[in-house]
């Protein structure tokens, strides 16, 4: 399984906070999830997550390019932060 | 560099004593020469837009890791005696208080050092995000430049 979270504007702008998918296999890495989940939503999702300032992190740490994916790891998507 | 004696992060909905924290950025021992703390508050209005209210978001459970990370980074880089962290989530008004840093170490250079350090990486590194709230509705507030700017000169300066 694979738990997928969204946070702030990218989290509004798909209406959607976190999903759990189905453990697709050590070959879907994280931007074939990211394809993935742009190609079962429609093109509102591509068109949010494609944007060149969305920051990915996998099990809480941000990931800079794409990343190896393991049964039961946390994936969240985000915009960069403001907090302070 | 310092294995600090005391490390506490809080992400939390109330509001906070400032002058509590600092106090308990002493350890007893009287080893502290300084302690510099910040306090930031919601702005009444922020690039032209009036704000009413503002609410806080976070990432539970990364947000508290990375401020963590910051505070090691820190102890590794000056030598600290205690550092702290108070961020505030949730609803917050103009005039609240949003986030504190408190350090403590035997000489102000450190400490002064360590408390910018600590807000510059927060504000860069720290999966918090603010939506402002006012008369034409929300807005999320956007990054700026400004802040990656002043996290970014830490990496190339010499530390102490």
């Amino acid at each position: 399984m694979l738990k997928v979270l969204f946070f702030a504007g990218i989290k509004e702008q798909l209406d959607c906070d976190a999903l759990e998918l189905e453990w697709p296999g050590a070959a879907v890495d994280l931007d074939a999830l990211q394809e993935r989940l742009c190609a079962e939503h429609g093109g509102k999702w591509r068109e949010v997550l494609g944007q060149g300032n969305v920051i990915r992190a996998v099990n809480q740490t941000v990931v800079e390019g794409s990343s190896a994916l393991q049964d039961g790891d946390e994936v969240a998507f985000f915009p960069p932060v403001t907090g302070g | 560099m310092s294995a600090l004696r005391v490390m506490t992060v809080s992400v939390q909905e109330a509001d906070f004593d400032v002058a509590e924290l600092q106090e308990a950025l002493r350890l007893g021992a009287q080893q502290e020469g300084a302690v510099a703390t910040f306090t930031g508050y919601v702005r009444r209005s922020n690039e032209q837009r009036k704000v009413d209210s503002m609410e806080l978001e976070h990432y539970p459970g990364m947000t508290e890791n990375s401020i963590t990370e910051i505070l090691q980074q820190a102890a590794d880089r000056w030598p600290l005696l205690a550092a702290s962290v108070v961020h505030r989530v949730g609803k917050l008004a103009p005039g609240d208080r949003i986030v504190w840093v408190g350090v403590s170490s035997s000489h102000r250079e450190a400490a002064f050092n360590a408390c910018e350090f600590i807000m510059d990486y927060l504000k860069t590194r720290a999966p918090f995000w603010k939506k402002e709230l006012g008369p034409d509705g929300g807005h999320w507030v956007a990054a700026r430049e400004h802040d990656t700017s002043r996290a970014t000169r830490w990496q190339d300066s010499a530390t102490k």
